[in-house]
């Protein structure tokens, strides 16, 4: 008797589960939907760079979420196929072959990072296959590359609002201190070239390694070019490293750091050596405090609720770079009845998607679509981030 | 003048840490002749015990100081007996192999505790830096040289003054000859681990209030300590501390009258020249012995 109610209640159990299975997993429902659209998705998920890789396989199905509860692309859902990349190029390779050969699915969005979108660029040129990258380096876009798109910001904007507002200030030499990896030499190669457009001349140029634990002498040989302002290019931990340092060595003029170090991992770790840092940021890091009149506000906040309410852990900055693509994509997707070179040619001739990075404008000579708007200036005042002019 | 003088100060603060690290390498050569490659990775474990101790669950310092020692003494007196001792032929290549193994296994082991993100901790007393004719010295580097001078002043005494320590010299002579006048070398060996261990995770806690500590700091700690130690000479006390402020300083006054760019260029460079000529370091002991 008991155990034929035990079998009963099993059965039941597994009923419910089965139709629960059906009611929520999204595959599931878009599987029985014939032809859905598969998306697929590279991230870094794992890895030294799981910092960029986790947010953006959240956001990108919290988007595509979002998408199919609104009825999909012409009516049709969107499948994502995700893999992890471990931020590996060869493991990136491997992942775009499956997606290409296996999964063959309609788009591409990721890598996470520089190095493994340049590996896979050949092949979804082969395979002529749209690829929204979500990684920062400009090498990506520059020369434009037909099947290539990429949603983050790139160091040149934030350069430029950096050199802005330096400008702003009447300041003409600045001294610049960057780490000695491809973030850091990227940085240091764009705010060499810009200098002259803004009439700023660079008086040092010095470097550190990722690990140093001691700045103080780059610092000095800067001070001694007497520079009316110093700008640090780096992830963290050498920057706050710097921060404390030009504290401590008591130079007076205003520190400039990169976008990179734009968490408030960086306020954390150089307490109170933080505060009147200036950078430039994405507007998500604070979106509360945009102005009303700004068209991003909403996008923003939309999706710091859609993420937070869905994940339970604070947003980042990196997730918006794969939720702009997939919202982008499906933009590009309606009306191209999953033609790859349509939806190509859509994304070109996108203009006006206000998104999580920016305001996208995309054409034939710029497959990032962002301008120098797409960074607001912060300062560090009370370990809270204060927007600028 | 105002820059020379602050370069020399940000060699002598890089210098000690140096010294204390090469200290560690020194010791342990000359009572195992075994390189450990994994010293670095102590100075590591030093550093995050010492912020987590002292910051996330709030112990007062000199409390946290000494229990982030003995945690990583102990450490390392189990890597000995787990991985060294039970080594069935000890040759010396064998052994060093097994260190560069500990080495990947204790970052990731950092890795799965204290995570990717690098912590920091307050300096050990809080005062402005120090205006020497306009050059600023910070009191932690006051702090990190009276260590270095106090734990020289009890090394030279253990070795000195103490029936042990005299055991542990002689075991660096002859370990055949020690062991059959009476002294358990095995225990000397255990004892050399854990004292260099310890001496790492000294050298961790005393720069964790000015650098930021991560798992994967200790490579190039590590590296930079070994080079310290070779240049002054492998086994010697006093070679070590002054292979590691010759390092500090020429780093510091090669980022100054040079480049940046070539600062850890600087320190590998010298190293070769110095073993060039002198194959034994500095002031190292008179014969090198080859394996």
């Amino acid at each position: 008797m008991l155990s034929s109610r035990k079998c009963r209640f099993g059965a039941l159990a597994i009923a419910v589960l089965l139709a629960g299975a059906l009611i929520f997993t999204p595959g599931v429902f878009a599987e029985s939907h014939q032809d859905a659209y598969k998306i697929g998705g590279i991230f870094s998920v794992t890895g030294p760079a799981s910092f960029l890789g986790d947010p953006e396989k959240k956001s990108m199905e919290l988007a595509i979420e979002e998408i199919n509860a609104a009825g999909g692309v012409d009516g049709r859902m969107l499948e994502p196929v995700i893999y992890d990349t471990e931020g590996d190029p060869s493991k990136t390779v491997m992942a775009v072959g499956k997606l290409i050969n296996k999964d063959r699915v309609t788009a591409i969005i990721g890598p996470s990072r520089t190095p493994t979108t340049l590996a896979v660029i050949p092949m979804v040129k082969r395979a002529k296959l749209p690829l929204v990258s979500c990684a920062a380096g400009n090498k990506i876009v520059d020369p434009v590359k037909p099947w290539v798109f990429k949603t983050a910001q790139s160091d040149i904007h934030a350069v430029a609002s950096i050199y802005q507002h330096i400008k702003q200030n009447g300041i003409k030499k600045v001294g610049i201190i960057t780490v000695s990896n491809a973030f850091g030499e990227s940085g240091k190669e764009q705010l060499l070239a810009q200098a002259p457009d803004f009439g700023i001349t660079v008086v040092s140029a010095q470097s550190f390694g990722t690990n140093d634990t001691d700045m103080t002498a780059q610092l000095t040989k800067i001070r001694q070019e007497k520079p009316g302002a110093i700008i640090c290019w780096g992830t963290n931990p050498g920057p706050a490293v710097v921060a404390k340092n030009v504290k401590q060595l008591g130079i007076e003029i205003p520190l400039y750091q990169s976008h990179g170090v734009a968490s408030p991992k960086f306020i954390d770790l150089a307490g109170k050596a933080a505060e009147g840092i200036l950078l430039p940021t994405g507007k998500i890091l604070v979106a509360g405090l945009l102005p009303d009149s700004d068209p991003q506000k909403p996008v923003l906040l939309d999706y710091i609720n859609g993420y937070e309410n869905k994940y339970n852990e604070t947003v980042s900055g990196f997730g918006g770079y794969a939720y702009d693509a997939v919202h982008l994509l499906a933009r590009a997707m309606e009306g191209a009845n999953g033609d790859k070179a349509e939806i190509r040619k859509n994304l070109e001739n996108l203009k006006n998607y206000v998104g999580i990075s920016g305001g996208f404008n995309f054409s034939k000579t710029d497959h990032n679509g962002l301008d120098p708007s797409a960074f607001v200036m912060v300062r560090i005042k009370d370990g809270k981030w204060e927007l600028m002019e | 003048m105002q820059e020379i003088l602050q370069y020399l100060f940000s060699g002598l603060t890089n210098g000690a840490i140096y010294a204390v690290i090469a200290l560690g390498f020194s010791m342990l050569y000359s009572s195992t002749e075994l390189i450990n490659f994994a010293h670095g990775e102590f100075v590591m474990l030093g550093a995050l015990c010492m912020v987590t101790l002292a910051v996330n669950l709030g112990f007062p310092l000199i409390p946290a100081f000494f229990l982030s020692i003995c945690a990583v003494a102990a450490a390392g007196l189990l890597f000995e007996r787990l991985a060294i001792r039970p080594v069935r032929h000890p040759q010396p290549i064998v052994l060093i192999i097994i260190t560069v193994g500990a080495s990947i296994f204790l970052r990731g082991i950092g890795m799965l505790i204290w995570g990717k993100d690098a912590h920091s901790m307050p300096p050990f007393s809080q005062h402005p830096p120090l205006d020497v004719a306009g050059a600023r010295l910070l009191i932690q580097s006051v702090w990190i040289l009276v260590i270095l001078a106090a734990l020289t002043a009890a090394l030279q005494m253990f070795y000195r003054r103490t029936l042990t320590g005299k055991a542990m010299t002689a075991c660096a002579i002859s370990k055949k000859a020690a062991w059959i006048v009476g002294i358990p070398t095995k225990w000397m060996v255990l004892l050399a681990f854990g004292l260099s261990t310890g001496m790492g995770a000294v050298a961790g806690a005393i720069i964790a209030p000015i650098t930021m500590s991560s798992y994967d700091m200790g490579t190039m700690l590590g590296l930079k300590g070994f080079c310290a130690a070779m240049l002054g000479g492998l086994g010697s006390l006093w070679g070590a501390i002054l292979g590691g402020f010759l390092l500090g300083i020429l780093e510091a006054l090669g980022v100054g009258f040079i480049t940046s760019g070539l600062k850890d260029a600087t320190a590998f460079v010298l190293l070769l020249l110095v073993l060039y000529v002198r194959p034994q370091g500095i002031i190292g002991p008179g014969e090198v012995k080859r394996f």
